[in-house]
């Protein structure tokens, strides 16, 4: 049944879809889990198109918006040609969704969004968001994400997730009465500041330090390909000068005229390859972008268990002061420095009415403060046991997703090859006959 | 080169494709090149009948006029009998300077050679003096050209080892065409080159025509240049007119191929830092280390191999298409010369025939009445200024008739070598040309076998991989 999901699922009639990101995407759906929306529906970002639209204040804006296309799966398995339903949604919308995921699953590596603007550019590919090629590939990178989060165990119930996909009208105004961004907000703020935790887990710990390695290596990476690409570019099309002047040539020679006219041909041919070999790359680029954004969701997983960690130590030190300033008032043993203790000192002791509402108020509070430590507590060792399992799927999913990106980009220099050793045989053959 | 300079669009397959903002820049500005004719080159045997007792070859040559016509018509390369080779560069440390000299050996069954095989080690100032002196004997005859004495482009120093490789295969090709050549193999000059000992070539450099007289041939060659031809033949026009059409085709090729080896040579760069990328990530991971690994293994194969297939282009390619465009200006300054030779014969032709004129003329018209003021009798003096202009007009028909032979020599020798030329161009260039496809072709294979041995993929994806491979 998975199986037949799967080469279903790719022969969708999306004719731009690129096939090694569907095969990407639909690899990571070997989940135990039997439950995850992509069993039961089929997702695409079929289309993208550019509207125009009034923003605040009378101006007019271009945007972008892609098809979401939805099919429940048991129609497409049985044969039947059922139409989907569709919707159409932008950038932001994608990224509102994706900001409402953050703050509701915090222990969740959330897959990332398609770049908002091209980074790792080479001075062919376009900068621009509005280049045909861009909005192609993020379109790609949007359904990549869409069937990240579809075959995610936990992500995939979420109910806003599933009025993104079907209900177009009134989802925005769903979002936001959750709430979700008030607890956004402070979230922010509070992971902005710097604190110190005493007692982090370890394995996060580790898992941070790697997602900073895989961060830097990405990048690194992904800049020094988008430069040989560059190189590679210009030593084929400079290939294409010898097309133009062996033809030149062949036009005063007798003999070899023939020889040089085809020989030229032939490198006009070399001379434009390198642009679909270029195009092809980009694909594979797509794929370690994705791993780039995908350890800034990591590194943001460990940050809150950090941050969740902080809390739990803020209020179990609090608890932990406010019971010794109980017992100082109880057996009137002074042993902290207090406010109190100084004015007490200086203006005289207090009454035993005042000291007895001051044990009253501090019993209320110590009460209070362990509660808190114990909601804390709960919430932290339920946040490291969801984080950690979700960090090794995440693992598993990346090492399946990343050794099949490289053994596709192995499979696309053998195929250069190829076409190297055929387009230089031919000219091979052509100089023969000179 | 020719004057005009414009950038070129890079692909002129797709009109939409034009060279991006950043390539332009430092984009291979080549010439525009005129519309060409397509004519054909009328290669005429020679007749081969005319000797000339006043050229100054050996009469070694003279004889071997014959063979020269015989192998126009059967070419025969078992006929060779001087075989050179050029190996062996090594350095030479004085005081004063320090210098590459280069084993020349030489195989011979030539009668005119003492021996049967000679050893001798030369510097390149050697070479430059041969052809000098075979250019002067020669001077109508195409004379190969010598790898220049500096080499501007690139960062090539003048000892780097790649400089002295394609420099002494340069000149071993040097020595071959003129071995090959059936006039100048016979030359003295490359005789002593060939066989003597390094002191006996220094006291034979000494001799040979003198400075004046030397100079004496320049002022004439200037002299006729200007003058200018009034009636080349066809034939000549059409070669002059493909020789310019070819230098320029050379040109921009030899700067293509520059150009190439130039952008390899920053893709190697930036390889350089891509490569180790890979290495470096697989320190971070376990399950992926051995896929990243495959993958860094590959792109450094990819490297290595590159970096053979950049020193194809610049050591076998780059530097026979240069040949051929020192080669033209060989083939410029020869028809140049024919040139002048036959302006001297016009310009002599029409002194004869003003000569011819002047004593035929009516008496009265010339300059009799000066005569007559210098006290002669007008009759006595016009007998005397026949004589003498019969006496010239003689002497000058005979230089006439000589000169004439020559011209009609050097003519047909032209014609020789200029088809000789051509089948050398045609084999130089075709063996380069093919030889650095099939460069092309070993490299991609090469790197494309790296790539089957990729990381141990999961079963899932043999299969895949298999019908890849088939």
């Amino acid at each position: 049944m998975a199986d037949a999901q799967r080469e279903d699922a790719a022969e969708t009639d999306t004719p731009n879809a690129n096939d090694a990101q569907e095969k990407t995407s639909n690899s990571t759906m070997v989940e135990d889990s039997s439950t995850t929306l992509l069993k039961r529906m089929e997702i695409t970002v079929a289309e993208a198109e550019k509207r125009t639209g009034k923003k605040a204040v009378n101006m007019q804006e271009t945007y972008t918006v892609y098809l979401i296309e939805t099919r429940p799966s048991s129609a497409v398995n049985e044969g039947q040609s059922v139409a989907p339903d569709a919707l159409w949604r932008r950038y932001s919308e994608f990224e509102l969704l994706r900001n409402y995921l953050l703050v509701t699953y915090p222990f969740i590596v959330v897959p990332p969004l398609p770049e908002k603007r091209a980074e790792f550019v080479w001075h062919k590919l376009s900068a621009d968001n509005m280049d045909p090629d861009f909005v192609e590939r993020r379109r790609v990178g949007l359904e990549t994400f869409l069937l990240r989060v579809a075959s995610h165990p936990v992500m995939s119930n979420d109910k806003i997730f599933y009025h993104f996909l079907m209900q177009e009208r009134g989802w925005k105004e769903v979002v936001y009465d959750t709430g979700f961004q008030a607890k956004a907000d402070s979230r922010l703020r509070a992971l902005n500041a710097t604190f110190r935790v005493k007692n982090p887990d370890k394995r996060f710990m580790e898992m941070k330090h790697y997602s900073d390695e895989l961060q830097a290596i990405t990048s690194q990476l992904l800049r020094a390909r988008a430069r040989v690409a560059d190189r590679l570019y210009g030593v084929y099309k400079v290939h294409g000068n010898y097309g133009r002047v062996f033809s030149e040539w062949s036009a005063i020679e007798k003999e070899m005229g023939d020889g040089l006219q085809s020989a030229g041909h032939h490198m006009d041919a070399y001379a434009a390859s390198i642009d679909d070999i270029l195009e092809e790359e980009e694909h594979y680029a797509d794929q370690i972008k994705e791993y780039l954004f995908f350890a800034e969701a990591l590194r943001a997983v460990c940050r809150k268990h950090e941050l969740s960690q902080y809390e739990l130590e803020t209020a179990s030190l609090d608890l932990t002061s406010k019971k010794l300033q109980r017992e100082e008032l109880a057996t009137g043993i002074v042993r902290t420095f207090s406010f109190k203790g100084m004015t007490t000192k200086l203006f005289g002791q207090e009454t035993a009415d005042q000291r007895e509402a001051r044990l009253k108020l501090l019993e209320e509070q110590i009460d209070e403060g362990e509660e808190t430590v114990r909601e804390k507590t709960a919430e932290c060792e339920e946040h490291v046991h969801s984080g950690w399992e979700d960090m090794q799927r995440f693992k598993e999913q990346k090492d399946r997703d990343l050794r099949e990106a490289f053994i596709n980009y192995a499979y696309m220099q053998m195929s250069m090859c190829k076409k190297g050793i055929q387009m230089w045989s031919n000219a091979k053959e052509c100089f023969s006959k000179m | 080169m020719s004057g005009n300079v414009a950038d070129s669009a890079v692909s002129p397959t797709t009109p939409a494709q034009t060279i991006p903002a950043d390539l332009s820049g430092q984009m291979l500005e080549l010439d525009e090149d005129d519309d060409l004719e397509v004519f054909s080159k009328d290669t005429t045997n020679t007749d081969g009948g005319s000797f000339n007792a006043s050229m100054q070859t050996s009469p070694g040559s003279m004889i071997n006029q014959y063979k020269f016509d015989e192998e126009e018509e059967e070419e025969d390369p078992g006929a060779k009998d001087l075989f050179i080779t050029v190996d062996n560069p090594e350095s030479h440390i004085t005081t004063i300077e320090t210098f590459i000299t280069y084993r020349v050996v030489t195989k011979t069954t030539r009668s005119e050679f003492d021996s049967s095989e000679y050893e001798v080690r030369r510097r390149y100032q050697d070479f430059l003096w041969l052809r000098g002196r075979l250019e002067e004997a020669h001077p109508t005859l195409i004379v190969h050209p010598l790898p220049e004495k500096f080499v501007m482009k690139g960062m090539v120093e003048r000892f780097n080892d790649d400089f002295i490789e394609t420099r002494r295969r340069a000149l071993h090709h040097f020595l071959n065409r003129i071995a090959e050549h059936p006039i100048l193999s016979c030359n003295e000059d490359l005789k002593v080159f060939l066989s003597a000992q390094a002191w006996e070539l220094a006291s034979h450099k000494k001799q040979g025509p003198g400075f004046l007289s030397r100079m004496g041939e320049t002022v004439r060659a200037v002299a006729a240049s200007v003058r200018g031809v009034k009636n080349r033949p066809e034939e000549f026009n059409s070669i002059q007119e493909y020789v310019e059409s070819f230098s320029q085709k050379m040109t921009s090729l030899d700067r293509i191929t520059q150009r190439i080896v130039k952008e390899e040579r920053e893709y190697l760069e930036e390889m350089k830092e891509y490569a180790p990328t890979y290495t470096l990530w697989s320190g971070s991971e376990e399950e992926l280390a051995e896929p990243l690994k495959g993958v860094a293994n590959c792109l450094d194969r990819c490297f290595q191999e590159t970096e053979g297939q950049v020193r194809q282009l610049s050591d076998c390619l780059a530097p026979t298409l240069h040949e051929y465009v020192l080669s033209t200006d060989t083939l410029k300054a020869v028809l140049r010369r024919r040139d002048n030779m036959q302006a001297e014969l016009e310009a002599k032709n029409e002194a004869l025939a003003a000569k011819r004129a002047d004593r035929d003329a009516d008496p009265r018209e010339r300059g009799v009445v000066w005569q007559s003021l210098l006290g002669k009798n007008p009759e006595e003096a016009r007998q005397q200024r026949q004589q003498r202009l019969t006496g010239e007009i003689g002497e000058l028909k005979e230089e006439i008739d000589k000169l004439e032979d020559r011209v009609e020599w050097a003519n047909n020798a032209l014609k020789g070598d200029w088809s000789r030329w051509q089948r050398s161009m045609r084999s130089d260039l075709k063996d380069a040309f093919v030889s650095t496809a099939q460069k092309n072709v070993d490299y991609y294979e090469k790197v494309r076998v790296t790539h089957l041995k990729p990381p141990q993929p999961h079963h899932t994806f043999d299969t895949r991989l298999v019908s890849i491979t088939l």
